[in-house]
């Protein structure tokens, strides 16, 4: 298993498996961060029904390993790569358009960024000390609409939000069809219907989310 | 023609190297890239000066020696096209072109233009071959083959190993020359039996030479002068990893 981990196609493997890991979870945040076209009670219950289930920590502990094995193993194979390049670049710089895709070739930078964005993220929203609570029913849960609500109401935020999912849509549209090339998946046929499902996969995901900022800085009034 | 050539210059192995300036006033719009090179290096004699170093065979775009980066693509600006088979009218004149060498941690440069891609034949000889007695050639119908299948085994073999593929990787992973090698073996009948060693060698070997990891930009499939396909790839990873579930 180390030698097939320490391989450049075993470790790009499982690189590839953890993001796609990573794709069906944020699509699934995206999909349940959709109630705040809802109602405020919708979004701050289901945001209760996931924290109260104790089931989550095992669910946010296996996120947090496939997370981290994707980061790790990609900034080492990152770093081996570069190694590989060898300390002298071509002096001729092409002012014209490779074949590869701007997405393809920035994967390591968009990474960093889109982790530092998530660091931020889980800051203002998991582990916000807002104080924010709202009661349904009788019992007394997070008022996540509210704090989202004001979260998005700053502008420099929505800004800075909507640049990082850009980012992410990059990151997912090479990530997503290309762990299917990793895994030998695709063919001389399928992988460009491969390609242009990663594309439109990434751009369902970040247009769901970037959605939710501009309808709340634009349109949303208490 | 008028030509402007910035060409890098590297006395060894530990020099540092940088790009030297040269100007040819007659240079044929029917010459081949090479020639014009041996016109530079004419002169140079001429002049007294050291030559420039490159390599280079058979000129006729199939051994695959030669091997410089032109203005920033491997084997220059035409596609599916060695260096040799490249000439002057694919130029302007009064063009000031780059000539540099592969970069690659695993291709050190030797001097000048010619890099060391002995690396490549250790990766053929870590598993590229069948070592089951063939015995005489058989009835050319004894094992049935179908089309699709000899003509994609044709197509990996045309690799000319020239290295191209690690020059336009921005990782120099040699993934695109490596699943050539495996997928023109793997594909017939005869390959087949060593397929999971022959890939597990081949794999480990690329990665002890220093090549990077293939992050699926397709730059080296665009830069191949024999535009050996992606799939390649995708069928190498898929028998690497069939060979590591059936050895463990």
């Amino acid at each position: 298993m180390i030698k097939f981990l320490k391989s450049s196609i075993g470790s790009k493997q499982v690189i590839g498996l953890a993001g796609l890991g990573l794709a069906v979870f944020v699509f699934a945040h995206m999909a349940g961060n959709m109630l705040i076209f809802v109602s405020p009670e919708a979004y701050n219950k289901y945001g209760h029904a996931l924290t109260s289930n104790p089931l989550i920590y095992f669910a946010e502990a296996g996120l947090v390993a496939i997370f981290l094995g994707h980061v790790i193993l990609s900034l080492w194979l990152s770093w081996k790569n570069w190694k590989s390049r060898g300390s002298q670049a071509y002096t001729y710089k092409k002012p014209k358009k490779t074949k590869a895709s701007l997405a393809s070739r920035t994967m390591w930078a968009q990474g960093l960024v889109i982790l530092v964005f998530i660091i931020l993220h889980l800051l203002t929203f998991k582990f916000a000390n807002d104080g924010y609570y709202v009661e349904y029913g009788g019992e007394k849960m997070r008022d996540l609409h509210r704090l989202m609500i004001e979260v998005f109401q700053q502008p420099l935020y929505v800004v800075g939000y909507t640049f990082c999912l850009l980012l992410l849509w990059g990151h997912l549209s090479h990530g997503v069809s290309s762990v299917f090339q990793s895994l030998g998946m695709t063919g001389e046929r399928s992988a460009p219907a491969v390609k242009t499902i990663g594309w439109i996969y990434a751009l369902v995901v970040c247009l769901g989310f970037i959605s939710q900022p501009l309808y709340v800085y634009f349109f949303y009034s208490a | 023609m008028k030509i402007h050539l910035k060409v890098w210059r590297q006395k060894g192995p530990e020099d540092k190297g940088c790009m030297e300036d040269h100007t040819l006033d007659d240079v044929s719009s029917e010459m081949s890239f090479l020639e014009m090179m041996d016109v530079l290096n004419q002169k140079l004699i001429k002049e007294g000066h050291d030559p420039v170093t490159f390599d280079h065979d058979c000129r006729e775009g199939i051994c695959g020696s030669c091997s410089m980066v032109i203005n920033g693509d491997p084997h220059g600006p035409q596609k599916a096209t060695t260096t040799c088979q490249l000439h002057m009218r694919a130029f302007k004149d009064g063009e000031t072109i780059y000539v540099e060498p592969w970069k690659a941690k695993a291709f050190p440069v030797i001097k000048d233009l010619m890099v060391d891609r002995s690396s490549f034949d250790r990766i053929q000889a870590a598993g590229g071959y069948v070592s089951v007695s063939t015995g005489n050639a058989p009835d050319a119908n004894a094992i049935a083959i179908p089309k699709l299948t000899s003509d994609e085994a044709f197509l990996s073999a045309t690799c000319i190993g020239c290295g191209a593929c690690v020059a336009a990787c921005k990782n120099a992973s040699a993934m695109l020359f490596v699943s050539a090698k495996v997928s023109h073996l793997d594909l017939l009948p005869q390959g087949q039996e060593e397929t999971h060693l022959r890939t597990q060698r081949m794999v480990a070997q690329m990665d002890e030479e220093g090549f990077g990891a293939c992050t699926n930009t397709g730059s080296c499939s665009a830069a191949c002068p024999k535009e050996i396909k992606l799939e390649n790839i995708a069928r190498m990873n898929r028998r690497y990893t069939g060979s590591q579930i059936k050895s463990s």
